[in-house]
């Protein structure tokens, strides 16, 4: 699998790490409740074709990145910073 | 037809023209008491069970394909409870127990082997936690034994103790638990369930809930619509989309692993071997191949495929413990569809809809559990209460706090 | 034999090799299996399930019988293809899987008990007594099973891996190969070409026809030559394509030793190659399948392609009297070819009615061959006619069913092949179908055009395509002349009427009879059939049987091929050595070594160094005299607790954290308030991870306003840079504070004990000032011209403090504190020593946290009590994790007749059995504390700071210990939370 870096470029999966789906932009307040908060860390869409996920070029030039990319055919189809993608 | 060595010459002087199919393949009947949807080891074992230990009318199992091509057609057949914490330990103690009288329990060979399982440590702290998880099996009545670099040597002479990256302290034995053969398992307890009655349906896709009232009442398929007093779900790898369609979301991401097997070879390695540092373990099969394996991939995946990255990782951990390997040569690798759950444990219980029924997030402890989870959700479903092996595998778990986190690693489903 | 005037190999130069023992003489550019045909070996091994006798039965890596051991220096390389394995001087093979001889083989046994054996047998028996199988079935069975023996020994070969990357990468240097690669690399495109053979040309190097007026091998060398002499265009011939992988990527293997004689030193045997391509055309060609009947096995019974091959390319012929069967037009092309070269043809056979090609030798039409004779080899054949049966005596029978185009590649990421009724044959997916390999394209015979003439026009037309799809201008080669007929085939899969064993697959043994067992026992999908057959499970994973049992299963369920499919196609297209892909992982390869600085002068005092995550550290500075860790480790506690002792900590993460934002990034990072801690101070602080357990301890000092540097452990270093990054890009990016790793920039060393200020006073110009640094005080100073930091905390408790400089100081600075601590009675101490240290004063490690802990576990709850947010707030709400009974660090001491105490120990009452209901907690750290003249221990115990005083008992089944303790704080000198302020 290739991922292109919006920073360094095409690159290949070895440099980076996955921390999962992008569930994890959408931090709730601390006071959010229960509900919220089990949804943010633990429950996830988790869909059979395309999703987001947040990868780290750790490897590279250290940008978290969200990766808009296919769970069935693999492929990638949007890299951006995760950085201000949260929404 | 029960199977036994005097069948086999029975069978071979009428030419084996006499042998039966192992299960019939009827039709759906329009209704159901309980519908088991996915036709894996875990669906299969829980019809098994219910049809043998409970009294719940008519049963089906829904399987969108063949049975058994989905996990437990494609794992690398561990059998073990090298389980630490006690949710875990006492169930996987209690399916390693309905191992050991599998086969004459299905009247079918699945070749239950326990070889011995053995997990090395690398340092003076993973002896201690090695410690920690042999005392957590002892105590609970299963055997492990801690072994110290002369006794492992004795054991497993060809280990590189002298010269890999992280030297071997020594490892945590568990005697009697091995490895089984993974189609057996399914066939036996199609073959077996079939007998007792129970409907296996092949080629039926379920594509929909039929609820109302908060309740589910029939099950939509590609073969129709099959009315249902309860449905339980053992889908593990697909549990998310079947979830999706009854309206809920679960503590689980979809993510791949991948095995590998080699050409087959003369008897090189009894034991079951597995390598913390290097996240990697291998056994020796009864045709000779040596299945091996790694860790997940790390990204999300329906694909029962992964990538090189994580191949290559996966063949250094091996060629660093054990430099013989170099040349076997692999002759096929696949991937398998994990249910990694947010704690790493996985879930037997009610849905939030009534009527319907979880078994999933088996991350990839699947295999060894399929009698333990067979019998525990068949008690869930005929019973509406948690067989009290599997109490703790709650679905509200993860909101409560009372998590069974084995890695300590977090509510990360890719890190368990 | 050879054949006198055949043959494309350097036919003058003998090439001595031995095989089973026995010496024979081959020829330059011979295979070994072309070699042993020439000296007439016809047994090659026995098979896997029934011990028959096989021989070679083609000329390429889908050969099902050849598997041989090859010896090397080094240790027998198993299983390798006899017909792919090129001979060198002085080359030795054994024939496996038979004993004592492939000649003579005691398990042959098997063969007449084959009825008791089909398909499946062993899941019906085997079951009693319960156990039996674990202990005297599956030995047995493990012992007769197998191919080739691995050595236990250490592989030492040495293997390569690179990485590539082109725009087109064409698989397969055949007519269609060579003609994409020409096409696409006169467009301007870099190309790699990847060729499994030593040569290019494909079949055109075993063929006799014509290509452009020459002859085909010799068009293809010359066009192997015009590419080779591109500069965009790189030719890799012995390398294989073994897999298609997502992205682009392929893995290639590239044999560059196999053809050798053991090489003194470092020539790599294989190198991996990871080959990123933008496009890809796949011409890995076709290869051909035979027909089951009755004795299809027999050593003798070969493929008729293959025994084409042999003759025009090596010049060998595997029989004196040839018989071809085959169902199609190409394999009558080994008849003209044998005739041609004076080989007596004996028999052509022909299921067809209408044959239209004739030659010099017998063609019986409308026939089957339904039996074969000969115990260890070919001697004749029953052929099933119209006008009845005959018998022809031959010693070689070349088959052919057709060809299968060799569709793996295509099908790795997921597309299903579909089924060609003209052909006969199925063929990879269409470009646009689901799971097809983005970006390739399919020319020749691997899409099942198997004309030469078609070849070469697909080929080039291809390479174009690939070209101008990355915005080439390319340009249609001239495409010379070829013969443009691929010949008819009536499908024929089995012939029924024999008696015995007809053979689909020969390297697991699978009979007809077999499939027909599998569907009456309910496993007619392909899939099931495979599994319950093991029938293309092999080491050729199906390439020689995969299509006729498919064909055969169809026929015996009723359906069409096309409904029943195929089985899926997996990596590797052939089978790759595990060293191959991670040999750079043996030994020290696996991972890399981090080392402190004082590395050299841990090595110079002869120190013991342990792993700890990447690092090395010291275990133990041993003196004269010392018998035993333990002496050591005493001594430096000792010398700590008396004197003063160094310890290297610069393993331990550091991160520099600026921004106008710092405090308020750190204050939402830990659970510790830091925003209020002064300029110059330092805070002890808990980092969670938001689901409320602890991630990681460590240490905040603040240098200035916006300025702090946090220390946290080298155990969870990896992950708390990955999580600090994701909370400022993805969490808080509005925020100004950025966050650096210098754990590598600066070396940290501890000095503690009471001489501690003494060693630094007279090192420090400044040293007045530095002796008043207060504890949890943190300054900058300068050690001659060297900026340095001063932190007043002491992790192994007392009086002490941790001096950084840059990393490159580190050496020359710890050489002289341990020389200036030596004056004082003190010295260098490791890590057993720190580990007994910190739990006297009750400092946790991740022994402690394990994952599983919350702040109020480790009696850190007052820390989160603060308001405003920070990672792990909300989720410590959970009740799971406020529970009364979870575990809770306590210390223990023994306080009984046993004075040991283990970490892992688990702890029960003292007057109940162990039992898992009375389980109440673990020990996680235990020490011998020679300052105590005890052991100690840190231990989490259910509700535990209730119930300080109350008797325990530490059962430890792993180390056959039991012991009573007694609960206490957790520390054993000093006062609780001295760390802690600041």
């Amino acid at each position: 699998m290739r991922i292109p870096c919006p920073f360094c470029g095409d690159r290949d999966l070895r440099e980076f790490h996955v921390m999962g789906g992008a569930e994890w932009l959408a931090r709730p307040a601390p006071n959010a409740g229960a509900a919220a908060w089990d949804a943010y860390l633990h429950q996830r869409a988790n869909p059979a074709g395309r999703t987001r996920e947040l990868w780290l070029h750790e490897a590279g030039c250290g940008a978290w990145l969200m990766v808009e990319r296919d769970t069935v055919t693999h492929a990638v189809h949007a890299v951006v910073p995760a950085r201000g993608a949260a929404s | 037809m029960r199977y036994s060595g005097w069948q086999l010459l029975r069978q071979a002087f009428q030419g084996n023209r006499g042998w039966k199919a192992h299960w019939r393949r009827p039709d759906p009947r329009p209704e159901y008491d309980v519908v088991i949807v996915g036709g894996g080891g875990h669906g299969l074992a829980t019809a098994y069970y219910l049809a043998r230990q409970h009294d719940v009318g008519r049963i089906a199992v829904l399987e969108k394909g063949a049975l058994g091509l989905g996990n437990v057609g494609r794992n690398t057949t561990v059998v073990r409870s090298t389980y630490m914490l006690p949710g875990n330990g006492a169930f996987y103690s209690f399916s390693l127990g309905l191992w050991k009288g599998l086969a004459q329990e299905l009247n079918y060979n699945v070749m239950f082997s326990p070889r011995g399982v053995i997990s090395l440590f690398h340092s003076d702290g993973q002896r201690d936690a090695f410690a920690r998880m042999g005392n957590a099996m002892a105590i609970r009545g299963d055997q492990a034994v801690l072994l110290g670099r002369a006794e492992l040597r004795r054991l497993v002479p060809w280990l590189d103790y002298d010269n890999t990256r992280f030297p071997i302290f020594g490892a945590l034995l568990q005697p009697d638990a091995g490895t089984a053969r993974h189609d057996a398992v399914v066939w036996g307890y199609a073959r077996a369930a079939d007998r007792l009655g129970v409907d296996l349906i092949e080629n039926c896709e379920v594509t929909g809930f039929d609820i109302a009232g908060g309740r589910v009442c029939a099950v939509e398929t590609t073969r129709g619509r099959i009315a249902a007093g309860r449905v339980g779900i053992a889908v593990a790898g697909h549990s998310s989309r079947l979830a999706a369609m009854a309206g809920f979301r679960l503590p689980i991401e979809s993510h791949v692993l991948q095995a590998f097997v080699t050409e087959g070879l003369k008897p090189v390695m009894d034991h079951v071997i597995s390598y913390g540092m290097g996240h990697f373990y291998i056994s020796q099969s009864d045709k000779g191949g040596l299945v091996f394996g790694g860790d997940l991939d790390g990204y999300a995946s329906y694909a029962q495929r992964g990538n090189l990255p994580l191949v290559e990782h996966v063949m250094e951990a091996g060629m660093t413990l054990m430099p013989m390997l170099g040349r076997a040569r692999v002759l096929r690798s696949w991937g398998g569809v994990m249910d990694m759950s947010a704690d790493g444990s996985p879930i037997i219980d009610r849905a939030p809809v009534g009527g319907l029924y979880l078994n999933a997030g088996w991350c990839y402890g699947g295999f060894k559990a399929i009698p333990g989870s067979g019998v525990a959700f068949a008690h869930l479903l005929a019973r509406d209460e948690p067989h009290p092996v599997a109490a703790c595998y709650r679905l509200d778990r993860f909101a409560t706090g009372h998590l069974i986190d084995e890695e300590g690693t977090g509510a990360f489903h890719n890190r368990h | 034999m050879r054949v006198e005037g055949k043959g494309r190999i350097r036919n003058t130069v003998s090439v001595p090799f031995s095989f089973d023992g026995r010496r024979c003489c081959g020829r330059a550019g011979d295979t070994l299996a072309s070699a042993l045909i020439a000296n007439d070996i016809r047994v090659v091994g026995r098979s896997f399930k029934y011990h028959r006798p096989r021989g070679i039965m083609t000329a390429g890596s889908e050969e099902p019988n050849a598997l041989v051991t090859i010896l090397r220096r080094g240790g027998a390389l198993p299983n390798q293809r006899a017909t792919t394995q090129e001979l060198f001087e002085g080359l030795e093979a054994t024939s496996q899987n038979a004993w004592p001889s492939p000649g003579f083989d005691l398990l042959a046994v098997n063969d007449l008990a084959a009825r008791l054996m089909p398909a499946g047998f062993y899941y019906k028996t085997f079951m009693w007594p319960r156990g039996a199988w674990a202990r005297f079935y599956e030995p047995l069975i493990r012992r007769a099973a197998g191919l080739g023996r691995l050595p236990r020994i250490a592989d030492d070969t040495p293997y390569d891996r690179a990485f590539a990357h082109c725009d087109v990468l064409v698989i397969g240097a055949g007519p269609a190969g060579l003609m994409a690669a020409l096409a696409a690399a006169r467009a301007g495109a870099d190309v790699i070409l990847a060729e499994s053979d030593r040569r290019c040309g494909g079949r055109l190097l075993g063929e006799e026809e014509e290509i452009g007026g020459r002859a085909g091998h010799e068009w293809a060398a010359a066009l192997e030559a015009e590419l080779r002499g591109m500069e965009n265009v790189r030719v890799m011939t012995r390398a294989t394509v073994v897999g298609a992988h997502d992205g682009g990527v392929f893995a290639v293997v590239e044999k560059l030793a196999h053809h050798l004689p053991d090489q003194p030193g470092g020539v790599p045997l294989e190198c991996f190659w990871r080959i990123v391509a933008r496009r890809s055309v796949l011409c890995a060609g076709a290869v051909e399948r035979s027909v089951a009947f009755a004795g299809n096995d027999r050593p003798g019974v070969m493929m008729a392609g293959a025994v084409r091959s042999y003759l025009n390319r090596f010049g060998v012929v595997a029989g004196r009297r040839v018989a071809i069967f085959a169902n199609n037009d190409d394999a009558h092309r080994t008849a003209r070819d044998l005739a041609a070269a004076g080989v007596e043809v004996v028999a052509l056979v022909d299921p067809r009615e209408e044959v239209g090609i004739s030659g010099d030798y017998p063609v019986l039409t409308g026939a089957r061959v339904m039996a074969t004779q000969g115990r260890k080899g070919l001697v004749g054949f029953t052929v099933a006619t119209a006008s009845g049966r005959q018998r022809i005596e031959a010693d070689c029978l070349a088959v052919s069913g057709g060809w299968n185009p060799v569709l793996h590649l295509s099908c790795h990421l997921g597309a299903r092949p579909r089924w060609r009724d003209d052909i006969a044959a199925f063929v990879p997916a269409p470009a646009d179908a689901p799971g097809m390999v983005p970006g390739m394209r399919v020319a020749g015979a691997a899409g099942g055009s198997f004309s030469t003439a078609a070849c070469l026009r697909e080929g080039a037309a291809a390479g174009m395509a690939a070209a101008r799809a990355l915005g080439l201008k390319a340009q249609r080669p001239e495409i010379p002349a070829a013969q443009d007929d691929a010949g008819t085939l009536s499908p024929l899969w089995l012939v029924g009427e024999g008696r015995g064993k007809a053979f689909l697959d020969l390297q697991n043994d699978v009979t007809a009879g077999d499939i027909g067992l599998a569907v009456r026992e309910g496993f007619a999908v392909s899939e099931h059939m495979k599994r319950y057959t093991t029938l293309g499970m092999g080491p050729d994973q199906g390439r020689s049987s995969g299509v006729n049992a498919l064909a055969v299963l169809a026929g015996i369920a009723g359906r069409s091929i096309a409904e029943t499919g195929t089985t899926t196609f997996r990596p590797p297209f052939e089978p790759v050595s595990i060293g191959v892909m991670g040999g750079a992982g043996r030994g020290q390869g696996f991972a890399p070594r981090r080392r402190i600085p004082s590395h050299d002068f841990c090595t110079r005092q002869g120190a013991p160094l342990a792993d700890t995550g990447l690092w090395q550290r010291p275990l133990f500075f041993p003196r004269a005299g010392e018998g035993n860790w333990r002496q050591s480790c005493d001594r430096e506690v000792m010398m700590v607790r008396r004197a003063v002792g160094l310890c290297d900590v610069s393993s331990l993460s550091k991160f520099d954290i600026q921004g106008r934002d710092a405090a308020r990034f750190l204050d939402f990072v830990l659970a510790t308030r830091v925003s209020s801690l002064r300029v110059g101070r330092m805070r002890y602080g808990l980092v969670l991870r938001d689901d409320g357990h602890v991630l990681d301890d460590g240490i905040v000092a603040r240098l200035g306003r916006g300025r702090f540097v946090m220390s946290t452990s080298t155990a969870a270093a990896a992950e708390m840079r990955r999580h600090l990054e994701f909370v400022r890009q993805c969490l808080q990016p509005q925020w100004d504070v950025h966050v650096t790793d210098v754990t590598d920039h600066w070396a940290q060393f501890a000095l503690a004990g009471p001489g501690a200020r003494e060693v630094l006073a007279g090192l420090l110009p400044q040293g007045a000032r530095a002796a008043g640094l207060p504890p949890m005080g943190v300054a900058e100073v300068r050690i001659g011209a060297v900026g340095a930091r001063l932190f007043g905390v002491s992790f192994p408790g007392g009086p002490g403090c941790e001096i950084a400089v840059p990393a490159r100081f580190g050496p020359a600075l710890f050489d002289e504190l341990a020389a200036r601590a030596e004056m004082r009675g003190g010295g260098a101490f490791g890590i057993e020593a720190l580990n007994v240290l910190r739990l006297e004063r009750g400092r946790i490690t991740h022994a402690e946290i394990d994952g599983r802990v919350t702040p109020g576990d480790l009696g850190l709850g007052h820390l989160t009590g603060r308001p405003g947010d920070f990672i792990g707030k909300a989720a410590l709400k959970r009740p799971g994790l406020r529970d009364e009974e979870r575990g809770q660090l306590v210390g223990l001491r023994p306080a009984g007749a046993v004075k040991m105490l283990s970490a892992g120990a688990h702890l029960f009452p003292s007057d109940v059995p162990a039992t898992p209901a009375d389980y109440q907690g673990h020990v996680s750290s235990a020490a011998w504390s020679p300052t105590l003249g005890s052991m100690i221990a840190l231990a989490f115990v259910r509700n535990g700071r209730a119930r300080l005083g109350e008797r325990l008992r530490a059962v430890d089944h792993m180390r056959g210990m039991e012991t009573a303790c007694v609960i206490c704080a957790p520390y054993f000198l000093g006062a609780e939370g001295e760390m802690h302020d600041g």
